[in-house]
């Protein structure tokens, strides 16, 4: 329960999901042609976009959802650090960095939460 | 089909519409983002589930958002009691991308008799796994089918985001605690990855960087709206880097 049951939530998600998404590339067929993709614009445009998305990753991590917030915020810190530094090591391999990361939640979270 | 079009590729059969749908579907199924796709979906929906949307909600916003990063700050958002408005402009900021993709793709799907509302269909499936796969695939699809056959990709890759959708959910409701834990840990560790292999240029990497400091801080000192803040300030200040370097050159 999360007062998006029903009618509403489907509302909701049309109004501040589809909408905000699809905008774009309803836009991306008008215009068509003609964009300069090394517009100033469009650079900062990725960089908030960038940061946007980076700010969610924080989110999850310093103020998680429920069954991961059981989990002790040096274990996740340790843990992300973990795979995004094995993510480096392996030539940038996303499954060795995700794999690695997933392998010091689970084991030191398993030690910890017990 | 013209006699010309039939003599260069001499092992290429005239495609039907539907043919072409269906070869655009088996492509996606041999590519590498199902994987990708169901993973992304698996967390995404771990998610959602834990912060009690329903799995009709969650397959919605897949089949209608089509974009896993702008789905995990929806639900996140949404799910956090953020304003309705905040998510909507954090939402649509990270949906920009999407204008340049394409446009850039559009003329490769461009056939002779291919009219504008033809166009609207695959330009809703754009998105990564799309974007990549169809610049692989489309020279070697006659011209008047690439519409046909993208619409065949996207259907193909959304099909494995939904299978994703309904794995993540009812595994998060069925597991134990801990592994729950690190259903819900895949978002936060696929995303930085993946952010920052897309992050090429210095001022991309600043505001990856930047976002991860700046948000923890705004939540911290209680700002409301902090996404949006997040993404104002890192990326501005990310940009600035931007400019900085090129007033160097």
């Amino acid at each position: 329960m999360n007062g998006f049951e029903g009618l509403w939530g489907y509302l909701v998600l049309v109004l501040v999901g589809f909408l905000p998404a699809d905008i774009w590339r309803l836009l991306g067929v008008i215009i068509g042609g003609g964009l300069d993709e090394e517009s100033e614009l469009l650079v900062w445009v990725r960089t908030v976009a960038t940061a946007i998305l980076a700010g969610v990753i924080a989110k999850i991590l310093f103020f998680p959802p429920g069954s991961l917030a059981a989990v002790p915020l040096s274990v996740r810190l340790a843990a992300i650090t973990c795979g995004f530094a094995a993510f480096l090591l392996a030539r940038r391999s996303a499954f060795i960095g995700l794999a690695v990361g997933e392998g010091v939640l689970i084991a030191v979270g398993y030690l910890v939460v017990r | 089909m013209s006699s010309s079009d039939a003599e260069r590729e001499p092992k290429q059969e005239p495609l039907s519409a539907w043919s072409a749908f269906f070869a655009g579907l088996r492509a996606s199924y041999l590519s590498v983002f199902v994987f990708v796709l169901v993973g992304t979906y698996v967390g995404i929906a771990a998610l959602a589930q834990d912060y009690g949307f329903s799995l009709g909600w969650v397959m919605a916003s897949t089949v209608l958002v089509w974009a896993g990063p702008s789905q995990v700050i929806l639900i996140s958002a949404l799910g956090a009691g953020a304003s309705l408005l905040e998510t909507a402009i954090a939402v649509g900021l990270s949906c920009v991308r999407f204008l340049p993709m394409v446009v850039a793709l559009l003329p490769m799907m461009r056939g002779p008799k291919t009219r504008t509302h033809d166009l609207l269909l695959p330009a809703h499936f754009t998105a990564a796994s799309m974007w990549v796969e169809s610049f692989r695939l489309l020279p070697g699809v006659p011209p008047e089918r690439r519409v046909m056959y993208c619409n065949g990709l996207g259907v193909g890759f959304m099909s494995c985001g939904l299978i994703g959708c309904v794995i993540g959910y009812f595994l998060t409701a069925s597991l134990p605690p801990l592994l729950t834990a690190a259903m819900l840990f895949l978002t936060p560790m696929s995303f930085l990855i993946s952010t920052a292999r897309n992050a090429r240029t210095l001022a991309d990497r600043c505001a990856l960087v930047l976002g991860l400091i700046v948000l923890p801080l705004l939540v911290y000192w209680d700002v409301g709206l902090d996404l949006m803040w997040t993404g104002i300030i890192a990326g501005t200040a990310a940009y600035g880097v931007h400019r900085w370097q090129r007033a160097r050159r």
